[in-house]
C-alpha cells in the first residue's frame, strides 16, 4: 500500500532527533507490549503479520504515535484477526464469560527459545532463479493496496542483480496467510542518479532486496 | 456520511482477495457518531499496556513470566557489544572476517548469535573507497542478534526518509563527512536481509588486542552512520 510508512525518498519529515545513552526502554510498558508481541508471535497461532496493521494506521496517527504504540495496534490486531481475542473482550478488559482459558500461553523459556530462534522464513526448495548475478532488471511499476516490499521511490527503477539470496517466503501474501508463494531474493543495486537524478553523487547506489515478483527483465 | 477510510480500505482488502481484514477503528460505545476517522489511540499507553496484559494472562495468552524472561534478553543479553567483538575478530582473523562477509549468518553463529531479526545477516565491508550506511525505509529491520533492538533515530520518520535519497547529508547531520572520493552505498534493508556494517579498523591500533579493538567499536560504526575512532592510537 501507498502508505505513510513508505517514506524512503520523503524530504519534510525535519532533523534526526539523536539521543545520546539511548536505554533499550524509554518506559517500562514499552518492554511490556514489545515482549507481548514476542511471546504471541512464538505461539505461532498468529494468522496476519506484524506490519500490516502497522501499516494500515491512518497517517496522521502513524506520524503521531510512537514506535511501541504500533506495537499494541499491531498484536490487539492480529490478535483480533487470529480469533484468539474479540473487539469486545479487549473494549472490556476481561474474557467472554464462559469462554474457555487458552494453553498456548509459552513458558519463559519456551519464550525465548521461541525467540532465538531463526525465523522459518527461508525455505530449501529447488525453486528457479529467474535471475542470475549481473542480469539488468527493472522493479515492476504496481502499486497493491496490501502489504509489499517493494518500495514506491524504486518502481519503474532500473538496477542490477548482484547476489542470489536465496529462497523465501513471500512477504506479500504470507503475512495474510495467503500462500508462501517462495521464491528467490536478490540483492539489487541502483545507482543513486537512476533513482534521484542529477541531485545524486554519480558513484553512490541504492541497494535493496527484493523477491522475484518485483522484477522484469529491462 | 462521507466515506471513511475504513470503509476504503475494507472494500479495497476485499477486492484485492484479502480474508483478514485488519479493522483499526475502534467503534467504541462512547463515540457519539460514526465517522471516527483515527485509531482508538490510548491516551496512556502504560494504562492501556497493563490493561492488556492482565486480559492476556487472563485468556491464557501470555504468561508474565515469560515476558520478563523476553525483556531480560532485550535489556541484558543482545546489544552492540555482541557486534562490536564480532567486528574486532573480523579486524585480527583474516579467515573470519572472509567467512564473514561471505555468509554472516554463519560467521556469528560462531559466537553463538542467532535470532529473531537475524534469520539472514550480511555484513558489508567500509574500506578507503566505501561507505555503506544501513536504514529499513518501510519500517525498522535491523540485526538484531548483533545489534540488540534499535534506537529510536533509526526508526524514525527523518531518517527513514532521508537516508536513501541524501545519505551524505544524513551522515554530515550525524558528525560524519564522507570525501566525494568515496562511494556510498546505501543498503535499504526491504526483505528477509539484515545487514551489519563492518566498519574500518582505526589507523595506530595494529598491536592492539581483540577485547581491546571490541571497545572501540560503537553501535553507530556498525549501522554505518559513524566511523571508528582510537583516541589513544599510535599514528
Amino acid at each position: 500500500m501507498n502508505g505513510i510508512h513508505d517514506m524512503g525518498g520523503m524530504q519534510d519529515m525535519g532533523a534526526i532527533r539523536y539521543e545520546n545513552t539511548e536505554p533499550v526502554f524509554h518506559a517500562a510498558w514499552e518492554g511490556r507490549i514489545y515482549a507481548m508481541s514476542n511471546a504471541v508471535q512464538g505461539t505461532g497461532k498468529l494468522k496476519l503479520g506484524l506490519r500490516p496493521p502497522m501499516e494500515n494506521i491512518p497517517p496522521l496517527e502513524y506520524l503521531r504515535i510512537s514506535y511501541y504504540e504500533k506495537f499494541y495496534v499491531s498484536i490487539t490486531e492480529r490478535l483480533i484477526a487470529s480469533g484468539l481475542l474479540t473487539r469486545a473482550e479487549l473494549e472490556r478488559g476481561t474474557p467472554e464469560s464462559g469462554s474457555e482459558k487458552s494453553d498456548l500461553a509459552l513458558s519463559p523459556s519456551a519464550a525465548v527459545a521461541a525467540m532465538m530462534k531463526n525465523p522459518p522464513t527461508r525455505r530449501d526448495l529447488p525453486v528457479p532463479a529467474r535471475f542470475q548475478a549481473g542480469a539488468l532488471v527493472r522493479a515492476r511499476n504496481f502499486h497493491p493496496i496490501t502489504h509489499t516490499r517493494l518500495p514506491r521511490y524504486i518502481r519503474g527503477k532500473s538496477g542490477k542483480i548482484v547476489r542470489d539470496h536465496g529462497v523465501f517466503v513471500f512477504s506479500d501474501t504470507s503475512v495474510y496467510s495467503q500462500g508462501e508463494k517462495p521464491q528467490h531474493i536478490y540483492s539489487v543495486r541502483f545507482a543513486a542518479r537512476e533513482v534521484w537524478g542529477e541531485q545524486a553523487a554519480s558513484q553512490d547506489s541504492v541497494y535493496l532486496d527484493l523477491f522475484d515478483d518485483y522484477l522484469e527483465t529491462v | 456520511m462521507t466515506t471513511t477510510r475504513r470503509d476504503l480500505l475494507s472494500t479495497a482488502l476485499t477486492a484485492a482477495g484479502v480474508a483478514v481484514t485488519p479493522k483499526l477503528i475502534h467503534a467504541s460505545d462512547h463515540h457519539d457518531h460514526d465517522e471516527h476517522d483515527h485509531q482508538d489511540v490510548p491516551s496512556d499507553p502504560a494504562l492501556r499496556v497493563k490493561a492488556l496484559e492482565t486480559l492476556l494472562v487472563a485468556k491464557g495468552l501470555v504468561d508474565r513470566s515469560a515476558l520478563d524472561a523476553l525483556i531480560d534478553v532485550y535489556e541484558h543479553k543482545v546489544g552492540p557489544r555482541n557486534g562490536a567483538r564480532v567486528v574486532a575478530r573480523a579486524w585480527v582473523d583474516p579467515a573470519f572476517k572472509e567467512r564473514l562477509l561471505e555468509n554472516g549468518t554463519a560467521a556469528v553463529g560462531e559466537f553463538g548469535y542467532s535470532g529473531n531479526q537475524g534469520a539472514d545477516i550480511r555484513v558489508v565491508e567500509n574500506t578507503p573507497t566505501v561507505h555503506n550506511i544501513v536504514v529499513c525505509t518501510l519500517c525498522s529491520c535491523y540485526p538484531w542478534p548483533v545489534l540488540g533492538l534499535p534506537p529510536v533515530w533509526y526508526k524514525s520518520a527523518p531518517y527513514r526518509a532521508r537516508a536513501v535519497i541524501d545519505p551524505r547529508g544524513v551522515l554530515r547531520e550525524m558528525g560524519t563527512e564522507v570525501p566525494s572520493s568515496v562511494e556510498v552505498r546505501v543498503w535499504d534493508s526491504t526483505a528477509e536481509q539484515r545487514y551489519l556494517v563492518l566498519p574500518e579498523r582505526p589507523e595506530g591500533t595494529d598491536n592492539w588486542s581483540e577485547e581491546k579493538l571490541a571497545a572501540l567499536v560503537t553501535r553507530d560504526s556498525m549501522i554505518g552512520v559513524a566511523k571508528v575512532t582510537a583516541p589513544g592510537a599510535q599514528t
